[in-house]
């Protein structure tokens, strides 16, 4: 196991969080919107069990803040995809453009 | 395992409490009996209102410093129960409507858990608390924010709101990663003590503070604020301008205070140039609204600039300054708001022409406007003269002075554009006026309060004095 260095998870959970920020502003459909960010969020829980793993093996407090902020990543995702069906029993789309927005500046 | 650490909790477990009976009363009660909801409702809220005056004194820590009880948390709570109240009055003849009235008890619910998130966040000793508390605070405001489902604005602000509040938190908890990959503790006395200036940290605090800077809705972060603040529900909006913006001040405060003060150099600059830009940026585009939900995310928007300016001196005058702004600022846009909805519910007006030659048909409601407006911008008799005057000095007294002129230039701004309301009500000519508008009883209290509040606090010097001897610094 600890044969994998410390960076190279470093590196995958970097790579994770910043396609989760390209999907976030560049995708077009709700639900992918939603999956980027759920990447953003795994990428963050990843960082937190990686550094326990190799920085603090003795204590457990980032597999905890990891366990909770599932939980709370869950919790996240039902209320928006509430919000998306919401959206699309009136305009029947689920994809970002201007039927959907209707404020602006 | 100990149950004395519950006792420090007494007003989240007070809350739960009104949470709990009203859930029950709202499943189990007949359709008779339900009449009633919106009293009791109000009156189980009052209740726990009051008692919190009594927990005031209460300090000490539980859970092994993950839950903090001490005077400004106290302070700060007794605050955001007063706005709070001040909504739930306003929102009677909202929740009357036949589309509203099924899902009456779920408004109330929301509410008071979204409250229950703040008093979390507000009074953590471990970010594992602070994340939780956030958490609970944001997830069931996008639930109210999309309370109109049958509106497609209501139901678009709702999907800008969680994606927004989602990708921040996100931003926030990969930085939070960062600062414990580097100091190994997630509790602030822990975090305060191994605190070393490392770019790694740096570069973890400055995501962790954009996260919380898109909940404060400050300037680069500010894009969702007015989109969600025009499409929710009046009442809504103005919980999501004071409140949630107060008790997030409240938290970045303490988290800068006691978890970075090391770090104070370069926060400092930080904040410094984003509470420029959010003063000048809110100010500029407040200009050219014409909706005036709109309008006033606007103003939210530069006012929470002002905060930041007491918040990042780090002294205790800065801190007493930014309680009492927070508090001042509730009553000024309580008072704004309850015109707003007032004129919305039986109109359906929200522009800003349509408030023309208004002081002809509604002299108290224009009354009331006004002195909300003069307290927002700052006019001396009211409140909002003296919180301004405070923050000023307290950014003074550090050695600001090119940031205190900037804001003294954006006040005069400001001025502008709060007076042109007043302008329309009373000089504006208008062959169709708004017609005589009849508020009922709830909303009056809930005006008078404010009003009273907005004439009253600032000429009450014990407040000021109490708010800033509760309060601490890091320096």
């Amino acid at each position: 196991m600890n044969n994998i260095p410390l960076e190279a998870c470093l590196a995958v959970s970097t790579i994770m969080f910043f396609a989760g920020v390209y999907g976030f502003l560049s995708r077009k459909n709700m639900l992918m919107v939603l999956v980027s960010l759920e990447l953003m969020l795994n990428a963050a829980d990843l960082n937190f069990v990686v550094f326990n793993r190799y920085l603090f093996p003795n204590q457990m407090e980032g597999m905890f803040f990891t366990l909770f902020a599932v939980a709370i990543a869950a919790a996240e995702t039902a209320v928006a995809i509430a919000i998306i069906i919401n959206i699309y029993r009136n305009v029947k789309s689920v994809y970002i453009d201007e039927n959907i927005t209707t404020m602006k500046n | 395992m100990d149950l004395s650490n519950y006792l420090l909790m007494k007003p989240e477990l007070s809350l739960t409490a009104v949470f709990l009976l009203l859930i029950i009363y709202d499943l189990f009660a007949s359709d008779k009996t339900k009449k009633y909801y919106f009293p009791v409702a109000c009156l189980l809220f009052l209740v726990h209102t009051v008692y919190c005056f009594f927990l005031l004194k209460e300090e000490g820590t539980s859970f092994g410093g993950m839950y903090i009880a001490g005077q400004a948390q106290a302070a700060i709570k007794c605050i955001l129960n007063v706005g709070v109240f001040m909504i739930f009055l306003q929102a009677n003849n909202w929740l009357s409507k036949p589309d509203a009235i099924v899902k009456r008890g779920e408004f109330f619910m929301l509410t008071v858990l979204t409250l229950l998130g703040m008093y979390f966040m507000i009074s953590s000793g471990n970010f594992l608390i602070f994340y939780i508390g956030l958490e609970t605070a944001s997830l069931p405001i996008a639930a109210l924010v999309a309370f109109n489902k049958y509106t497609h604005e209501s139901a678009e602000a709702g999907a800008k709101y969680i994606f927004n509040a989602v990708f921040s938190s996100a931003i926030m908890v990969f930085g939070l990663s960062f600062v414990y990959g580097a100091c190994g503790s997630l509790y602030f006395d822990n975090l305060a003590i191994s605190m070393f200036s490392s770019p790694l940290i740096i570069m973890g605090m400055i995501l962790f503070l954009a996260g919380l800077f898109f909940k404060i809705s400050l300037v680069p972060f500010h894009l969702w604020a007015p989109d969600v603040y025009e499409g929710a529900p009046t009442n809504v909006t103005l919980y999501l301008s004071t409140i949630s913006k107060g008790a997030a001040v409240f938290a970045l405060m303490v988290i800068l205070y006691k978890v970075f003060p090391l770090l104070s150099g370069v926060w400092t600059d930080v904040i410094s140039i984003i509470i420029i830009l959010t003063i000048t940026v809110g100010n500029l585009f407040a200009l050219r609204q014409n909706n005036m939900k709109r309008f006033l995310a606007f103003s939210s928007i530069s006012q929470a600039g002002y905060i930041m300016l007491s918040v990042f001196n780090g002294t205790q005058f800065g801190m007493g300054a930014t309680l009492f702004y927070i508090f001042v600022y509730v009553f000024s846009n309580a008072a704004a708001f309850g015109v707003i909805t007032a004129i919305e519910n039986q109109t359906g007006k929200v522009n800003m022409s349509d408030y023309n030659g208004m002081y002809a048909t509604n002299p108290k409601l224009t009354w009331a406007m006004t002195l909300a407006m003069f307290s927002l911008g700052g006019i001396p008799p009211t409140a909002g003269f003296f919180s301004k005057l405070f923050v000023f000095s307290a950014a003074m007294e550090q050695g600001h002075t090119i940031l205190v002129f900037i804001a003294f230039l954006n006040t005069v701004i400001s001025l502008y554009y709060y007076l042109l309301v007043v302008k329309a009500m009373f000089i504006n000519k208008n062959s169709s006026p708004i017609e005589c508008v009849s508020t009922d009883g709830y909303l009056k209290i809930s005006l008078t309060l404010s009003m009273a509040g907005i004439l009253l606090i600032g000429m009450v010097s014990c407040v000021f004095e109490y708010l800033r001897a509760v309060s601490f610094g890091i320096w």
